[in-house]
């Protein structure tokens, strides 16, 4: 009945993503800026160029875009419209449709903020651990506390201080972008170390933001687990250490940790949306801000449902590995 | 009451091999209130294919002295003195084995059965998987199919069927789960199993169970038993000897009947008065006062200021070992070295017990 238990959690997802898709249509029409009276301002704000019939133009629009009908009924065409897979185009980068928009930013993201969580789990996973166990050397278990205190700190804040001594004093690593202007994108060695410089300092922003968080929550589990039963009869059992550590000790602790992954996922995302725009990073999170700032609604639609989908779809793939983990849980069951 | 030599031997006259002997064993854990000896000067013999009982109530040092034996004690404790030989003169000395020899003798020299069998076993691996691995820690040369058919053979001498094997813990009764347990403490044929309360978590019908399980594989693999408890019944049935602990201490070594019918040390005696029995279903003696604290330890004899039989030397002088010629230990001042009963001025002292006793003595 496995797939009974997949079938009902992808409902469930659904269910989700249409109440955050309601909210998010909701919220930018609330504000009374008009996208494209603004953007004509702001055109004759920078070329001088006012046309005339301003309104008559402006009407045009809306009528193109369809933001002229009763909102319930733009609700309603956009809901049916997105069924069809079709996400729009941009306001601002008219014609250009916002799968597009985000079919150029998705990769930049996706790279960067998987290698982070990933990276994020494991080392504070491993941290946690030593930290917890009785026979570490005490500098290992003190390594948790300066990691609490960059827990404290938000992500982009972090990211300021990064920019500001590595990139701007030290000058160790370029200070924003993916990769330097003038690099041809291919796939080629000097590219792909290009690439790999610049994502440097987003990443680390957001590992040393989060890191503490999965280190603390792995060694409260770990400190749980070393008094249990079980680990002491596997030292009665004459086990060596390396067995204890990973299969009774870390196999235990580790439990309450997954969990904990998949509800930071949605809170590293997130951060990891602002801090691409701290570094202008050309991920999502951009496309995001400056979507925005231009009150650009489709594009706010488009990245919205990306997002919750894939902060969706990743935390039933989490509850899906549960039981792998812990053969106590059983889907089956009701 | 004949108290004097007459009793039958301790061990079973066919020549006896000592399977483990501990000599002046000594753990101090060091607290922050200051050092407490949990285990003080404890000396006893083991025999091959004997089940000796060690009881005494909760703290005496029971636990911790199957700890030492296993060198599991764990910093702030330290193990400061003694030594436990096994396998008879020019045995090894558990005690005195490095980590790496340590390791290997746990559960091939010595094995432990926990208390606790509902957490005993690792939640997320099969039985099969726990088991293997401990006889791959000591057998690392041995094939895979040699491993599961030990195992196999160890699963069906504790009346487990074969399927157990795949099983995860949690799909265990609960007195399926202590036969893991001693089905892992079996598994490499120890000279030594020490059970530490192997049935307290389970049911009277379980408990016999499980127990007559440990003696048919014990008496299979001629292993000698140390078996921890409160349970008195239960020592009773089950053990050749017994042995009381009081506040770190042993005070009393004898052959289950001998201890049953007529205890030496005062506390033994006591211990065996407030047992109910046929004769007696009305009222039971209590021991007047509570165990000391083994951060203050009263002076002399650690029983005195519970005893209805103390005297002025019991204040001042920590009693030696007596040995009957039937092979009994006691440490008490009412006996000679040889165990027999001391002419004692009866009227100076009884008066000076009270109801009310001070834990401490100094």
């Amino acid at each position: 009945m496995r797939l009974g238990y997949v079938l009902r959690r992808f409902i469930f997802l659904i269910f989700v993503m249409w109440t955050a898709a309601t909210v998010l249509f909701t919220i930018p029409r609330l504000s009374r800026v008009n996208p494209i009276r603004e953007r004509f301002a702001a055109l004759a704000r920078s070329t001088g160029y006012a046309p005339k019939d301003l309104e008559n133009i402006i009407a045009s629009y809306e009528l193109k875009f369809g933001l002229d009908k009763p909102l319930p009924q733009q609700y309603a065409d956009y809901m049916g419209s997105v069924l069809r897979g079709d996400l729009g185009v941009s306001l601002m980068s008219y014609p250009k449709p916002v799968a597009e928009l985000i079919g150029e930013a998705l990769p930049w993201t996706i790279g960067l903020l998987l290698v982070t969580i990933s990276l994020t789990f494991l080392i504070g996973t491993a941290i946690g651990a030593l930290a917890g166990w009785p026979r570490s050397p005490r500098w290992v278990k003190g390594t948790v506390t300066p990691l609490m205190v960059l827990a404290a700190i938000p992500a982009y804040t972090l990211g300021l201080l990064l920019v500001y001594l590595l990139g701007f004093r030290l000058k160790l690593l370029p200070m924003g972008g993916a990769y330097s202007p003038g690099m041809v994108k291919a796939l080629t060695m000097p590219f792909a170390l290009d690439v790999v410089k610049h994502a440097i300092l987003p990443a680390l922003s957001l590992i040393l933001a989060y890191v503490g968080f999965y280190a603390l929550g792995m060694r409260g589990m770990g400190v749980t687990v070393q008094g249990e039963d079980y680990v002491n009869f596997a030292e009665h059992k004459g086990l060596r250490q390396g067995r204890i550590f990973y299969w009774y000790y870390v196999r235990n602790a580790i439990l309450p940790q997954v969990t904990s992954l998949a509800l930071a996922l949605g809170g590293i995302v997130s951060a990891g949306i602002l801090v691409e725009g701290l570094y202008g990073f050309p991920g999502i999170g951009s496309t995001l801000s400056a979507a925005i700032t231009a009150n650009d609604y489709f594009v706010i639609y488009g990245v919205g449902f990306i997002t919750i989908f894939a902060v969706g779809i990743s935390m039933m793939a989490v509850d899906l590995l549960y039981p792998l983990l812990d053969p106590r849980i059983r889907y089956d069951r009701k | 009451m004949n108290r004097n030599g007459s009793s039958p031997a301790p061990v079973p006259a066919s020549a006896p091999a000592p399977a483990l002997q501990v000599t002046d064993l000594q753990v101090t854990y060091y607290t922050d209130s200051g050092r407490v000896k949990a285990v003080d000067g404890v000396n006893l013999t083991l025999y091959s294919g004997e089940r000796l009982g060690l009881v005494g109530e909760s703290g005496c040092g029971k636990s911790t002295m199957a700890l030492a034996l296993m060198r599991m004690i764990k910093p702030p404790g330290r193990i400061e003195a003694g030594s436990a030989i096994v396998g008879g003169p020019g045995g090894m000395d558990l005690l005195k084995l490095n980590e790496e020899q340590i390791l290997n003798a746990r559960l091939s020299t010595v094995s432990y059965i926990p208390q606790g069998a509902m957490n005993s076993l690792n939640p997320v691996l099969r039985v099969g998987a726990q088991m293997l691995d401990a006889m791959r820690a000591h057998l690392p040369k041995a094939t895979k199919e040699e491993l599961n058919e030990r195992v196999e053979h160890a699963l069906e001498s504790v009346e487990l069927q074969r399927n157990v094997f795949r099983m995860y813990p949690h799909e265990l009764s609960g007195g399926m789960k202590q036969r893991v347990c001693i089905a892992i403490g079996i598994l490499l044929s120890p000279k030594v199993i020490i059970a530490d309360e192997p049935t307290s978590a389970l049911d009277v019908v379980v408990q016999r169970q499980v127990m007559e399980t440990i003696c048919r594989v014990q008496e299979k693999i001629g292993a000698a038993v140390i078996l921890i408890g409160h349970d008195m019944g239960l020592m009773a049935q089950i053990t050749n000897r017994v042995a009381v602990m009081y506040a770190g201490k042993l005070v009393e070594l004898s052959t289950v009947r001998e201890m049953f019918t007529d205890p030496l040390h005062p506390y033994a005696q006591a211990l065996i008065s407030s047992l109910p029995n046929l004769e007696n279903k009305g009222v039971f003696q209590s021991i007047p006062g509570l165990a000391p604290s083994l951060l203050r330890l009263p002076s002399g004899c650690v029983f005195h200021p519970r005893c209805q039989h103390a005297m002025d030397l019991c204040k001042t002088v920590v009693p030696r070992q007596s040995t009957t010629p039937s092979g009994r230990f006691v440490y008490c001042h009412l006996y000679d070295e040889h165990g027999n009963k001391v002419k004692q001025p009866e009227t100076s002292t009884k008066a000076q017990v009270q109801q009310k006793v001070p834990v401490t003595g100094r």
